[in-house]
This record gives structure tokens, C-alpha cells and sequence, in this order.
């Protein structure tokens, strides 16, 4: 088999940005809140502060390797909420068609106008500001297009002979989704799913940069790059690092993204065996 | 023929709803089968018998729906069971095997789980006496190995083999009624002689039923002890097989018969024409009006025009839709 390189290179990001955040505490050199030092404040990188510190003496690779944690639980989480909300009503709107499938439509087209970082801000509002709520506001805004894939599967796994024959057999409805059509379209769902993962970082970081997401003074690599706004051109290295581990993590998760499209597609599969 | 047939349908009629009018795709369609009995429904494509079996099983779907008429299991009304009554029937005592042994397997799950679902979903066995009995099943449809190959995905299989699958799954619940449609026209021909062997020899240790679709109608006599010939929707002949090779009654029979070519006849050697039936079958909305086979007939009178045949009962048995047959 041919050596994938967007799949090697993404998956082997993904799992390092995993690991830091898992391994934060080992990994950090100081605590990432508490161990603030005036006596420190705004050194650039040396062989101290690999880093840098911050305007209040922070040391800013361990606040990057705690960020980890933030940016990968919502990338995580809120784009698993995306996927199962968006398979379930694109499954489901495509298998039985319908008024349900008009409904569906529409709720996707609704979604797909509204830009999504408006309607997660607007829930952001509602909520108020934190972890859960950033979690929610970004899993409820970003399985349109999830939804939209998973419908188009549906429609053509349908009239599938092995579905129709399904029902032949006596499968019920639900049984007929989850064993018959939803194996079958898991390529595409995961593919999104990480692309997904992706825009979740992205949005996470444009949230807590607009002050709305994780609360200060705990780090994520959006308020990081948000608190260092007004220093980047003096302390240009407290927006870089964080800015390099979004897009690090970024670009992770849409090579991975790319290079399960190129395995998990039927057609370079059946190449395979 | 005593007692309750396993199936009887009775004026059948299924209409094609094109949004602006209804035509009928099949119509005045009656047949019964018996416990254990094989019963072969023949004619060309779009003549109306995959609709007749879908009709059935409760499977037709817009834009057919069924217009008028009974089908009747053991005495009881199909279309007035509830949906919940009607899955129960399907793949449990009514089994159906199609005409793609390629696409109607899932290819994402393997052989094995899929004819162990069967016991789970109609017999409440677990996952784990329902993978035994799949093993038995795959041996009992000479699969070689089947300890093995129940975790082989279905692209691991050839089309014999997936066929035989197929009769797996399909005999598992031990049906009372095999509905096969076209059940060989996608394998080779040596292939096709063994499956229908082994399905005939299967359905009759288990008094099992076969309703068999197919063009082919050497293929239905050599399966089926009772034929009912259908063209353009309607049912024109219902004969004993080995009678319709005979005495074929109806001249739409007549035709299909002589068309079969036959080795070592004069037409095979080359020496004279093959027969075959002059015009094509009209389309769904355009059927002509009194005999449906009038304007490809060579017997067709006015009557054949204006009035279409009632069903005539034969003396040697069966029946025939045509003002002037043999």
C-alpha cells in the first residue's frame, strides 16, 4: 500500500496535540494559573521560559500545554454532538423522506444562512460565558453539514438491494438505520467529523477571543491569543505559540480528514482487497 | 386443493399513480398456492409479476399502491394487518430472494451476522445461539468451511456463493412461503442449475412453498409444478407446467414456446428461423383495449378488439384468458 503522507503526518499532530493535553501536568513547568511572578513578566523565550512569559510573569508553554485540554475537549466534544445530531436528522429525514424530510431541509438551510460563529455567539449570550456553554453553542451550530451528508447517503443507500432486501426480511425501521445504512455511510460522517473537529478549534478560538469562551484566567489558546493582542507588536511570542498550536492542531485534523477520505472511500477500498 | 390455501389472491389489481392519472400495472391478477407447493409466474419485463410478488409481501411503494382486491396468508387479509403484524410475516414465514445476489447483501458486515440477525430479529435468540445457527444455516446451503466463511464479507464471495447466502438468510426463520424473483438470472449457467437445485431440495425437506419469478420459462417449468403465464399485467394461461410445454392454450404462450430455442431442432442448426413474437409489449399508460396481446396476435378477431376474454377453465385442467384458444 502506498505511504500516505497526509494521513501519517495528520494523525501523528492530532495524537501529539492529544498527548499534551493528557500529559499537561508532567508536561508543564509551572502552573499555568497560579504561578504568576511580576518579577517575571514578559521575558521572551530563553531557555527558562521556552516560551516566554506574559504581561503577569506566566510561563507561556506551560499555558499552551494546559490550553491543549480546553481546545481538544470542545474540538472533541462539540463536533461529536454535531455528528450525532446531524446523522440522526439527515438519516432519518433521508430514509423515510416526507414532511420529516422537508423539515429537516429546512432546519439545514436555516442553518447553513445564519453564519454559525453568529448563532454560537448568540447562544454564547444567552448562556453566558464557560466551558459548558461553549460546548453547547458550538455542538448545536455545525451539523448542517453533517446533516446534509448523511441525507444524500440515505437517499442513495435506500434503494440499495441489501436495504430493500432488509426489509424484505422483516427489519424494522430503526434496525434498518443503524445496521444497514449507517455502517455504510460512517466514511464520509468521519471524514466531516474531523474536518469538523477542525472549525471547532478555530470557533473555540475566535470565541474565547471575543472574550465569550473559556474564562480567564484559566488558558485556552484563544483568550491566549486574545490577551495578547495588545502586546503583539512588544511581546510578539505571546500570540505566536498559541497561534502555532491552533494551527498545528488545525492542519492536523484536516490532513487526517484528507487521508481517512482517501481509506474510508469505497471505491480506493475495493482497490485494496 | 382442500382446505386454506397458504396464499390466495384474488382479482388483484395495482395501480401506477404518475401524479396526474392512475393506470392499472396489473390487473384482475388471481392465483393460490398451496402448503409445500411450486408455483412459477412468467412473462417479459414490465409485464407486472416482480409488482405482483413486492404486492405481496405489503412491499409496493409510491407510485404503485394496490387498488382493489384481496391477498389472503392462511386465510388471513394481508393489507388489514397492522404494520407491526406484516414485518413479523416478512422474512419469518414469508421469505423473498432477489435477482442480484451482489447488491442485496450488506457489503459492510459480515456473511454470518447477517443470517444470525434473522434469528435474533424473528426467533428472540442471543447474539450467541443466533452465530451457531448461522454456521448450520451456511452448511446447509453447502457453503464449504462455513465456520469460516460466516466472517467473510460478501466481496469475498463469489455470486454462487452469495446466492447461497442469500437462501440462508431467506430459509432461516423456515418460511412457509419462498418468494425467489429471478433468483439466477445474474449467475452462470451451471451455477444457476446448482442453486435452484439446492433451493428446490431445501424448500421440499421443509414444506416450504416457492413462488417463482423469472422470464424464463423452462427454468419455471423445471421448478414448479403449476405456471401462470403474465402478460402486459394480466395473468393469460395458469396451466400444469409439463401441460403448458405440451399444449400451450393462449397464442402469447403459444409464442414464447416456440421461441425457446431447442437443440438439435432445424431452426438451431440454422436451417430455418427461430420463432419469434411479432411487435412489442405496449407501454404501461397505452394498453390497447379488449385483449391486451390483440395487436400482436395472428388469431385476433373484432371481439379480440372491443372485449377483453374472460378467465376459460380448461377440461385438462387450469385456465386461459383468450377468445379463441386451442
Amino acid at each position: 500500500m502506498k505511504l500516505r503522507a497526509n494521513l501519517i503526518i495528520g494523525s501523528a499532530l492530532f495524537a501529539l496535540a492529544i498527548l499534551v493535553g493528557l500529559l499537561a501536568p508532567w508536561l508543564a513547568h509551572t502552573d499555568p494559573v497560579l504561578d504568576a511572578n511580576l518579577m517575571n513578566a514578559e521575558e521572551p523565550p530563553s531557555w527558562a521560559w521556552w516560551f516566554g512569559t506574559d504581561d503577569q510573569g506566566r510561563d507561556i508553554y506551560s499555558r499552551v500545554v494546559y490550553g491543549a485540554r480546553v481546545s481538544l475537549t470542545v474540538g472533541i466534544v462539540s463536533q461529536l454532538i454535531n455528528s450525532v445530531i446531524g446523522v440522526a436528522l439527515g438519516l432519518s429525514a433521508g430514509y423515510w423522506g416526507g414532511w420529516w424530510d422537508d423539515v429537516v431541509n429546512g432546519l439545514t438551510n436555516l442553518m447553513l444562512a445564519i453564519p454559525s460563529l453568529i448563532f454560537a455567539l448568540a447562544i454564547m449570550a444567552v448562556l453566558g460565558p464557560g466551558l459548558t456553554s461553549l460546548l453547547i453553542a458550538l455542538g448545536l451550530t455545525n451539523w448542517s453539514f453533517t446533516c446534509r451528508i448523511a441525507r444524500a447517503s440515505a437517499l442513495s443507500l435506500r434503494s440499495q438491494g441489501y436495504v430493500q432486501a432488509a426489509t424484505v426480511l422483516g427489519y424494522g425501521d430503526l434496525r434498518i438505520m443503524i445496521t444497514q445504512l449507517l455502517p455504510n455511510m460512517l466514511g464520509p460522517i468521519i471524514v466531516i467529523g474531523t474536518l469538523g473537529m477542525g472549525s471547532a478549534v478555530l470557533s473555540e478560538a475566535a470565541l474565547s477571543f471575543l472574550g465569550l469562551g473559556v474564562r480567564p484566567p484559566f488558558p485556552s489558546w484563544g483568550s491566549m491569543l486574545s490577551d495578547a493582542r495588545d502586546q503583539i507588536t512588544t511581546a510578539p511570542w505571546l500570540s505566536v505559540f498559541p497561534g502555532l498550536a491552533i494551527f498545528l492542531t488545525v492542519l492536523g485534523l484536516n490532513l487526517l480528514g484528507d487521508g481517512l477520505r482517501d481509506i474510508l472511500d469505497p471505491q480506493s477500498r475495493s482497490r485494496r482487497t | 386443493m382442500t382446505g386454506v390455501p397458504l396464499i390466495e389472491v384474488e382479482d388483484l389489481r395495482i395501480d401506477l399513480d404518475d401524479g396526474s392519472r392512475r393506470v392499472a400495472a396489473a390487473e384482475g391478477v388471481s392465483f393460490r398456492i398451496d402448503r409445500g407447493e411450486t408455483f412459477g409466474l412468467v412473462g417479459e419485463s414490465g409485464c407486472g409479476k416482480s409488482i405482483t410478488a413486492l404486492a405481496l409481501i405489503g412491499l409496493l411503494r409510491q407510485p404503485l399502491s394496490i387498488g382493489s382486491g384481496v391477498i389472503r396468508f392462511e386465510g388471513r387479509e394481508i393489507q388489514r394487518l397492522s404494520t407491526t403484524k406484516q414485518r413479523e410475516l416478512r422474512g419469518n414465514r414469508i421469505a423473498m430472494i432477489f435477482q442480484e445476489p451482489m447488491t442485496a447483501l450488506n457489503p459492510v458486515s459480515p456473511v454470518g451476522r447477517q443470517i444470525a440477525e434473522m434469528f435474533v430479529l424473528h426467533k428472540g435468540k442471543s447474539w450467541r445461539e443466533a452465530n451457531q445457527l448461522a454456521v448450520e444455516a451456511l452448511a446447509n446451503v453447502r457453503v464449504p468451511a462455513p465456520e469460516r466463511r460466516v466472517k467473510d464479507y460478501p466481496h469475498q464471495l463469489s455470486g454462487g456463493m452469495r446466492q447461497r447466502v442469500m437462501i440462508a438468510i431467506a430459509l432461516a426463520c423456515g418460511p412457509d412461503l419462498l418468494i425467489a424473483d429471478e433468483p439466477t438470472t445474474a449467475l452462470d449457467v451451471t451455477v444457476q442449475a446448482e442453486i435452484i437445485e439446492l433451493m428446490r431440495n431445501l424448500c421440499a425437506e421443509r414444506g416450504t412453498a416457492i413462488l417463482m419469478i423469472s422470464h424464463d420459462l423452462g427454468l419455471v417449468a423445471n421448478v414448479c409444478r403449476r405456471v401462470a403465464v403474465m402478460y402486459a399485467g394480466r395473468i393469460v394461461e395458469e396451466r400444469g407446467s409439463a401441460d403448458v410445454f405440451r399444449a400451450p392454450s393462449h397464442p402469447y404462450t403459444q409464442g414464447l414456446v416456440a421461441s425457446l430455442p431447442r437443440l438439435g431442432s432445424r431452426a438451431a442448426l440454422g436451417r430455418t428461423r427461430l420463432k419469434e413474437i411479432a411487435g412489442v409489449v405496449p407501454a404501461i399508460t397505452s394498453f390497447p383495449d379488449g385483449c391486451r396481446f390483440n395487436p400482436r396476435c395472428a388469431r385476433a378477431t373484432d371481439i379480440c378488439r372491443t372485449t377483453a376474454p374472460v378467465a376459460d377453465l380448461l377440461e385438462a385442467g387450469g385456465l386461459v384468458r383468450c377468445h379463441h384458444h386451442a
